[in-house]
């Protein structure tokens, strides 16, 4: 197994008294895809913003071997700017640390849905094309690891299809190691190789996505979905 | 005719005060959120403090920079106490930048007294058309056109700029790509001092100031500023300087006790027609 480029260790966050994430420890191997699945309240979130930086841990560890960029959840665009604009700030970390920002060209090479669509408002964008803007912005971050929340919720089948197909590439082409939170279980066990089952803020199950498919009491009990 | 034309160009050079200091109040909003009230306190430091660093002996220039770089100071703590505390909302800020504006008059008092100050601005007059107009007119108008093409540029075109409208826009996805959302509501509020700071330092030779002068700024200045919704720096110029020249005109031709009250109906009326249009816009959204 090669060197994780994202490491959780006996992470706990909690709100007041309410224990978000209990102990959580999962790892990701630089260019894998790893899904994160669970039902609703399961504390896929506050994962996702204890990962981020956003949220300060109660106790555990997160390390990180280089950038994490995060895809959030609702898209989250800057409404009244461009759609260039919200590309360029995803570089704002980056440029906070003095290396040299990525050109907002090199996203329209990988995404290139976006080119014809960069001096429009992020806010005047449909869902699929926000998701995708989303995605740029988080790719003006260099990441080593883009952790992905909620990547087909409210999009059209086709559109989360080439969204699925992009992130695919990027992994397989560039290396990107992922982390795909979604509520689509087939979806995400479709495109990773490993999945992490989180409910009621613990590890539940872990394994190859191949596996947990197979095994219908884990799909059954924390997806709510039938094989 | 000359009377009509030096109203107007008094007019419009008050209405500049106003529009800058409602360009603070736009700044601070929007990238903090926070309907800041102590934004004429702001103009009264600056105001004040320009006339205490002319009367040490400081050339004209040194002593308005240096006052509106303490207005920035000023700024920047007003910022430090309202929202540098993790988690507080926008309403409580507001709440407290009031707050903070009458803790200053007692401080004003002690430094300045309570009396009304001036000092010199530009002196003396040029003829245009007939008409008598005070170069500290053309000068304030001067300042204003420069200082709001620096702002626009500032936010439409440089990368901290539009940071800053980000971050205020999308507070969760700017801290997603890393941006410190509460260093960014101080810059703002710092900026605000400044932008308070060079209101007060052009107007103090027109209208003497004192301590308590904060209140006919903030009322103008937010009458201006609401036009365009706390948000809209050009709208908010072209409220202060209809503001300006309507309540030149009631002083000129009716009375000058009348001024404020312009500013409040104009403020009121505004403010009772974006509701009703924000009511109409959210039954229209519902249906």
């Amino acid at each position: 197994m090669s060197d994780p480029v994202l490491e959780v260790t006996g992470l706990v966050v909690r709100y007041g008294n309410a224990t978000a994430l209990d102990h959580v420890t999962l790892h990701v191997s630089a260019g894998e895809m790893v899904a994160l699945v669970g039902p609703n309240g399961a504390g896929k979130s506050s994962l996702v913003n204890a990962i981020m930086g956003l949220v300060r841990p109660a106790g555990g560890t997160v390390r990180l071997d280089g950038r994490a960029a995060l895809v959030p959840e609702g898209r989250q665009m800057f409404p009244d700017l461009s759609v260039d604009d919200n590309l360029a700030l995803g570089a704002w970390r980056r440029r906070r640390e003095g290396s040299s920002a990525r050109d907002t060209a090199w996203v329209y090479e990988v995404l290139p849905e976006l080119a014809r669509l960069r001096r429009q408002k992020a806010g005047s964008l449909s869902g699929g094309q926000q998701q995708m803007v989303a995605f740029g912005r988080a790719l003006m971050g260099d990441p080593a690891v883009l952790i992905v929340d909620e990547l087909s919720l409210g999009l059209a089948p086709l559109v989360t299809t080439t969204l699925a197909g992009h992130l695919r590439r990027l992994n397989a082409e560039r290396g990107l190691a992922v982390v795909l939170i979604e509520q689509n279980a087939r979806l995400a066990f479709d495109l990773c190789t490993r999945a992490y089952v989180l409910e009621a803020g613990r590890i539940r199950a872990e394994g190859p996505c191949a596996e947990l498919a197979e095994s219908s009491d884990v799909v059954a009990a924390y997806l709510g979905v039938t094989p | 005719m000359s009377d009509l034309l030096q109203y107007l160009v008094s007019g419009l050079a008050v209405g500049c005060g106003f529009a800058l200091l409602a360009s603070g109040l736009v700044t601070v909003h929007r990238v903090s959120g926070t309907v800041n009230f102590a934004q004429g306190m702001f103009a009264v430091v600056a105001g004040l403090a320009a006339g205490s660093f002319l009367s040490a002996g400081l050339p004209h220039g040194v002593a308005e920079v240096a006052a509106v770089t303490a207005a920035g100071a000023v700024g920047l703590l007003t910022g430090l106490v309202a929202t540098g505390k993790p988690g507080t909302g926008p309403r409580a800020a507001l709440i407290i930048t009031l707050g903070l504006g009458f803790v200053a008059y007692a401080v004003e008092i002690m430094v300045w007294g309570d009396g009304p100050r001036s000092h010199p601005g530009l002196g003396g007059t040029i003829q245009v058309a007939g008409a008598y107009v005070q170069r500290q007119h053309l000068l304030v108008i001067a300042a204003t056109a420069l200082v709001f093409t620096a702002l626009g540029l500032f936010f439409s075109r440089t990368y901290l700029g539009k940071a800053l409208s980000a971050a205020a826009s999308n507070p969760y996805a700017a801290r997603a790509v890393g941006m410190n959302v509460t260093r960014m509501g101080l810059a703002a509020f710092a900026l605000g001092g400044v932008l308070g700071g060079t209101a007060g330092v052009l107007l103090t030779p027109m209208l003497p100031i004192s301590f308590n002068s904060d209140v006919l700024l903030i009322t103008n200045g937010f009458a201006a500023a609401i036009l365009g919704g706390l948000n809209r720096p050009g709208l908010a110029l072209a409220g202060a300087l209809t503001l300006g020249v309507a309540e030149a005109l009631v002083a000129g031709y009716l009375d000058a006790s009348y001024q404020t009250v312009v500013a409040l109906v104009l403020m009121l009326a505004i403010m009772i027609w974006q509701a009703s249009r924000r009511t109409a816009l959210d039954m229209e959204a519902a249906r």
